[in-house]
C-alpha cells in the first residue's frame, strides 16, 4: 500500500527555476525508499514539500493518507523528520531537546517522559542525556536527531542525508541505529543520501533524481540490471574456433563480443552463467588463462543517468553554508 | 488523533490546541538565559553600570546648589540658591534629583533593548535549521513569532524589576511609590515590549543574515532612546525634535512610569499615554504576527 503518493509535484522559485519539475512517484508502506541525486537536484525541496515546510507551485501529494496542501497539520502529525543539519539546541541538554520536540508535537508529558527515556536508551545516549549538546560528537548529535524524529512515533520518517560528514565507523553505527529503530517501531523510511553504497545496501527502492526530475526508479538490483547485467571476461590461451556463437546461445546471455583472445559476455545472473561458460569452453578443448565477473555498481547506474560531466556547484549559497556547518559539527 | 503504529504502544491523545508548543518554545529561549549564569549576570551588570556610572555621574542637581555657583556682585544666601536649584530641578525633571529621573528612563531603555534582541534569535533559528524543524511539526505557524515576543516580554519585565531594585538601592526617590504605581508602570512596559518585539521579529523573519538585523538594531536603538524623554525632558528639547519625541512610543512608556513611580507631572495625561501605547502595541503585534504567520506559511 502506498504511504506517499506524489502527483505532478512542481516547485519553482522566483517564478522561473524549477527545482522540482512535475514529479510523480509512490512510496510503499514499510519500505526504505531512497532519493539519490547530485547537489541541487531537488531532493531537499521535494522533502520540504512532502513535510509541508514548502508549498508546491503545482501538483500535490498524499502523505499517510492526508493531502499536503489541504491537511498540512495532519501530515505533520503523522511524519517525523531528521533534517540534514544538526538542529538540536546546543545550549540545552539532550534530554531537554527531546522533550522540546515532544512538546512541539503536543505529546502529554506523562507519555513523552517515558518515550524520551526509551529512545535515549535505544540510541545509547542515556549517560550523555544530562549534558549540553555542544559537548556532543557528530555521531551523538545525529543519534539525538534520530531520537527527536521518532518521539512522535511517526508512521513515516524522513531522513535527509543522515550520515553526511560522518566517518565510516560512525556511518555504519548510525545505520545500525536506524535499522534497529525501524524494527522497533515499524515505520516507513524515506531518505536521501550521497553515499551510493549506503543506498544500495539499505534501500528497498531507489529514485534517481536530477534537475528536478525523476530519471529512474526501482529496486537497486533492477536498476543495476537495467544497465544490461553482469559482465564476464574470459581470456583463452589457444587461438582457433570463435566461440561467440555458442556462448551467446546460452541461457540469460545477452551479448558476446570478442577482442583478440578475450570474450566479453554481457549477461544476467552472472554467477549462474559463469560455470556454464567454463564448462562450454572446456568441452571444446580450450584452456582459460583468466576469468573475471563484474557486477554493475550503483555508481555506474547513477553516472549513467545523471551523466558523467563534472558539475558546477548547483546548490545555493545558503545550502552550501548549511552543508559546511553540518560537516564541521560532524567532525567536532 | 491516534498514533499507534508501534507494536506495544497504546494510542496517545495529543494536544491539538492552536497554542500548543507556545510555552515549550518560549521556555527554550528563557532557558538559555536563566540556565547560563554568565549571560544572566551580564544582563544584570549592564543596567547596574548604566545606573551607577551614568546616573550618578550626571549629578545635575549638584550644579544648582549654592556651593557651586553664585552671581558676582549679588550676595545671595546659599539657602536661597539651594531652594532655587531645587525648584529648577523640580520644574525641569519633575523630581529633585536627576538620578531618579534617569532611573525611570532606564526601565524603558532596558525594555527597548531586550525587545530589539527578540529578532536576533529567529535569524539564528533560520540559519541553523531549527526554524525548518519547527515548521515540520504540528505547531501553528503563528506560535513561532508569538514565542519570541513572549520571551522578550518575560525577560524584559524581569530585567526591569531588577533595574528598579538596583535603582532603589542606589538611592532613587521612592517616596511616591505605590503598588498601583508599580503595576501601572509594568503594564506600560509590557505594552512597549509587545509592540517593539513584534515589529523586530517581523523584520527578522525577512532578513536572511544576522548582520542585517544587527545593523537595523544599531541604527534604531540610540535614536529611539535619545529622541524620547527617557534621558531628558521633552519640553526642553528643540522645536523640531519635539514632534518626533511625541510619536515615539518610548516617550509614552517613560511618561507613564514617571507619573506613576515618581509622581512627576507628565507630558500627557495617563489616559492618553495608555491609549497611545496600547494602540501602538496592539496594532504592531497584530500586524507583526499576521505577517510572520503568512511569511512562514509560504
Amino acid at each position: 500500500m502506498a504511504i506517499v503518493e506524489v502527483k505532478g509535484l512542481t516547485k519553482s522559485f522566483n517564478g522561473k527555476t524549477k527545482a522540482v519539475d512535475d514529479v510523480s512517484f509512490e512510496v510503499y508502506e514499510g519500505e526504505i525508499f531512497g532519493f539519490l541525486g547530485p547537489n541541487g537536484a531537488g531532493k531537499s525541496t521535494t522533502i520540504n514539500m512532502l513535510t509541508t515546510i514548502l508549498k508546491p507551485t503545482s501538483g500535490t501529494a498524499k502523505v499517510c493518507g492526508y493531502d499536503i496542501i489541504k491537511q498540512p497539520s495532519e501530515v505533520r502529525r503523522s511524519v517525523g523528520i531528521v533534517p540534514q543539519e544538526y538542529t538540536a539546541d546546543e545550549d540545552l541538554t539532550g534530554y531537554e531537546n527531546l522533550m522540546l520536540c515532544a512538546d512541539l508535537y503536543g505529546i502529554p508529558r506523562s507519555v513523552s517522559k517515558q518515550r524520551a527515556i526509551e529512545l535515549l536508551k535505544l540510541v545509547e545516549l542515556e549517560e550523555a542525556s544530562k549534558r549540553k549538546v555542544d559537548t556532543y560528537s557528530g555521531g551523538m548529535r545525529r543519534r539525538l536527531e534520530l531520537a527527536c524524529g521518532l518521539v512522535s512515533r511517526p508512521k513515516l520518517l524522513f531522513l535527509d542525508e543522515p550520515t553526511l560528514g560522518l566517518d565510516v565507523q560512525t556511518r555504519v553505527a548510525v545505520w545500525n541505529y536506524i535499522k534497529k529503530l525501524k524494527e522497533e517501531y515499524g515505520m516507513t523510511l524515506f531518505l536521501t543520501t550521497h553515499y551510493l553504497e549506503e543506498a544500495d545496501s539499505v534501500c528497498n527502492r531507489i529514485a534517481i533524481i536530477d534537475h528536478g526530475k525523476i530519471l529512474k526508479i526501482g529496486a537497486p538490483n533492477e536498476l543495476k540490471e537495467s544497465l544490461g547485467g553482469d559482465l564476464i571476461e574470459i581470456e583463452v590461451r589457444e587461438q582457433g574456433e570463435d566461440l561467440s556463437g555458442i556462448l551467446s546461445s546460452l541461457k540469460h546471455v545477452k551479448e558476446v563480443r570478442k577482442k583478440d583472445s578475450t570474450y566479453f559476455v554481457r549477461t544476467e545472473k552472472g554467477e549462474e552463467v559463469a560455470p556454464e561458460i567454463i564448462e562450454t569452453i572446456r568441452i571444446r578443448g580450450f584452456h582459460m588463462s583468466k576469468i573475471a565477473l563484474t557486477k554493475p555498481t550503483l555508481d555506474e547506474v547513477y553516472l549513467e543517468y545523471t551523466g558523467r560531466k563534472l558539475r558546477e556547484e548547483q546548490a545555493s549559497w545558503e545550502e552550501t553554508m548549511a552543508v559546511q556547518r553540518t560537516l564541521k559539527r560532524a567532525r567536532a | 488523533m491516534q498514533q499507534n503504529n508501534s507494536l506495544n504502544d497504546p494510542p496517545v491523545e495529543v494536544n491539538k490546541s492552536p497554542l500548543h508548543g507556545l510555552w515549550a518554545l518560549t521556555n527554550r529561549e528563557l532557558k538559555k538565559w536563566y540556565k547560563a549564569p554568565f549571560i544572566l549576570l551580564m544582563s544584570l551588570v549592564q543596567p547596574f553600570i548604566w545606573l551607577a556610572l551614568f546616573g550618578k555621574a550626571m549629578n545635575i542637581s549638584a550644579i544648582f546648589t549654592g556651593g557651586s555657583f553664585n552671581i558676582p556682585g549679588l550676595n545671595i544666601p546659599k539657602e536661597v540658591l539651594n531652594q532655587l536649584g531645587k525648584e529648577i530641578m523640580k520644574s525641569t525633571f519633575g523630581t529633585s534629583d536627576y538620578f531618579s529621573f534617569l532611573a525611570v528612563g532606564m526601565l524603558s531603555f532596558i525594555t527597548l533593548f531586550t525587545a530589539m534582541f527578540s529578532g536576533m534569535s529567529i535569524v539564528w533559528d533560520r540559519r541553523l535549521g531549527f526554524l525548518n524543524k519547527v515548521l515540520g511539526t504540528p505547531v501553528a505557524r503563528g506560535v513561532i513569532p508569538m514565542s519570541k515576543v513572549l520571551n522578550a516580554i518575560v525577560r524584559s519585565l524581569i530585567q526591569a524589576t531588577i533595574v528598579l531594585m538596583i535603582a532603589t538601592f542606589l538611592g532613587m526617590d521612592v517616596s511616591n511609590i505605590t503598588l498601583f504605581g508599580i503595576l501601572g508602570t509594568f503594564s506600560a512596559l509590557f505594552l512597549m515590549v509587545l509592540g517593539f518585539s513584534s515589529f523586530f521579529v517581523m523584520l527578522a523573519l525577512r532578513s536572511k543574515s544576522w548582520e542585517t538585523q544587527q545593523a537595523i538594531m544599531n541604527l534604531l536603538n540610540l535614536p529611539l532612546l535619545f529622541a524620547s524623554n527617557a534621558m531628558f525632558p521633552a519640553a526642553f528639547m528643540p522645536e523640531w525634535l519635539q514632534p518626533i519625541v511625541k510619536i515615539n512610543p518610548v516617550s509614552y512608556a517613560t511618561d507613564i512610569s514617571r507619573q506613576m513611580l515618581l509622581g512627576a507631572p507628565g507630558m500627557a495625561s495617563l489616559a492618553f499615554d495608555f491609549l497611545y501605547l496600547g494602540t501602538f502595541a496592539i496594532s504592531l503585534a497584530t500586524v507583526g504576527i499576521i505577517l510572520s504567520w503568512k511569511f512562514l506559511s509560504k
